[in-house]
């Protein structure tokens, strides 16, 4: 994910300070990655720097002083562009359960039983997946449902596999 | 005699087709509240499997207890009436009876264990509502949808208050959406009654409303060790 274009989304309803940002961003889209302040902060120097964001005001206070940020027209022309651009679709291949299985074929070690211990790992996380989603909220069950799909995905992978270890067998050792 | 604590338990289960083993080998335990999925591809011998566990079918050799009763050995009459009594069923397509109203489908069974028609039905409404199906009780299965045809089979299922529900592909026919909030309410409510579910699935998003798995392929069934 870009956390500058995504900081840079969320400014686009109104300025904001650094810590609100975070916090901001933290209830969106941090539930298993909060942002650290020091991550906010960087970012927000490069996006200044680059005349994406300006400081709209500065608080003194009793600690260091408070920066308000706001985005400028070109940060709002770089946010736009960055949502309408597609995201490359990643193939994996020679992923490392390929390499794995593979591996396991060619030393005469127990490719099915690395296959079935894989789907039993994906299953866990699955479960824990399904039962956040259970108790969650609309976003919760969304970005639950996105991992669910991919790792559902890499199971269909692990199923195939498993039903073509003799072949494949046939071919690595040939 | 079963281990304490155990509702359904297979020992070496075989079972053939003419010269084909479908079954070659089911060793496992499950227990009471447990949702329990059985996962492999089309053809390794889940469905054979889930059909011996629930009685209905006989396998060539091995046993499968229900509690105290040893299913293998018990006579098709008393196994039929013990299904009718201890286990509900959920199939892909909800096999409901296109005749009958859907409040009078699900009251079926308890209409067969003898209840009275205005209790059975009471009943069925308290499971429809639960499922968010009451509405639709006047209605027969031609005229609802497919998720809500399936719902209508899951409140069937648990109307009985089953000890076991069987549940062989029961999202098979239903979008995402409809098939997770089938699973979610079928889950939900057999751990409230303590029920344990046999739940044969090919989805992975499906079987993960499960505490754990069994892998059938080629026939051998194996217990998979990972709990949440």
């Amino acid at each position: 994910m870009s956390i500058g274009h995504t900081l840079l989304g969320l400014l686009e309803s109104g300025p904001r300070h650094g810590y609100d940002l975070k916090r901001a961003f933290d209830e969106h889209f941090g539930h298993d990655r909060p942002l650290h302040y020091g991550q906010v902060y960087s970012t927000m120097s490069r996006l200044l720097k680059h005349g994406l964001v300006e400081v709209d005001g500065v608080e003194a206070g009793a600690g260091p002083e408070r920066k308000r940020y706001a985005i400028t027209d070109a940060g709002v022309t770089d946010v736009a562009q960055w949502l309408a651009r597609p995201e490359k679709p990643e193939p994996y291949l020679q992923s490392t359960l390929y390499t794995k299985v593979v591996l396991a074929l060619l030393t005469g070690r127990n490719a099915a039983e690395l296959l079935d211990t894989q789907r039993t790992e994906h299953l866990r996380l699955m479960r824990g997946l399904t039962e956040r989603k259970r108790g969650g909220d609309l976003a919760d069950q969304l970005i639950c449902d996105h991992a669910l799909f991919h790792l559902e995905a890499d199971l269909r992978w692990l199923e195939l596999t498993a039903a073509r270890l003799d072949r494949l067998a046939e071919a690595v050792r040939t | 005699m079963t281990p304490p604590g155990s509702l359904l338990e297979a020992r070496t289960l075989h079972k053939s087709y003419g010269p084909t083993p479908a079954l070659d080998g089911a060793d496992f335990t499950i227990h009471p509240g447990e949702v329990v999925a059985v996962m492999g591809p089309s053809g390794s011998g889940k469905s054979t499997l889930l059909h011996c566990l629930a009685g209905i079918i006989r396998p060539d050799s091995g046993t499968v207890r229900y509690g105290e009763h040893n299913l293998t050995t018990m006579n098709d009459a008393r196994r039929s009436a013990l299904r009718r009594s201890d286990f509900g069923f959920v199939f892909q397509f909800g096999q409901l009876v296109p005749e009958l109203t859907c409040v009078e489908n699900v009251a079926l069974p308890l209409r067969l264990a003898g209840a009275k028609r205005a209790a059975a039905e009471a009943r069925s409404l308290e499971w429809m509502e639960r499922l968010e199906v009451a509405e639709i009780g006047a209605k027969r299965p031609g005229e609802v949808s497919g998720g809500q045809g399936q719902r209508i089979a899951v409140a069937r299922a648990l109307a009985g208050a089953p000890r076991v529900i069987f549940a062989d592909e029961p999202t098979g026919a239903l979008d995402s959406l409809n098939g997770e909030r089938v699973m979610a309410l079928l889950t939900e409510a057999a751990r409230d009654t303590n029920a344990a579910v046999v739940l044969v699935t090919h989805e992975a998003r499906v079987a993960a409303y499960s505490d754990r798995e069994i892998v059938v392929r080629d026939g051998v069934a194996r217990e998979m060790a990972g709990t949440v």
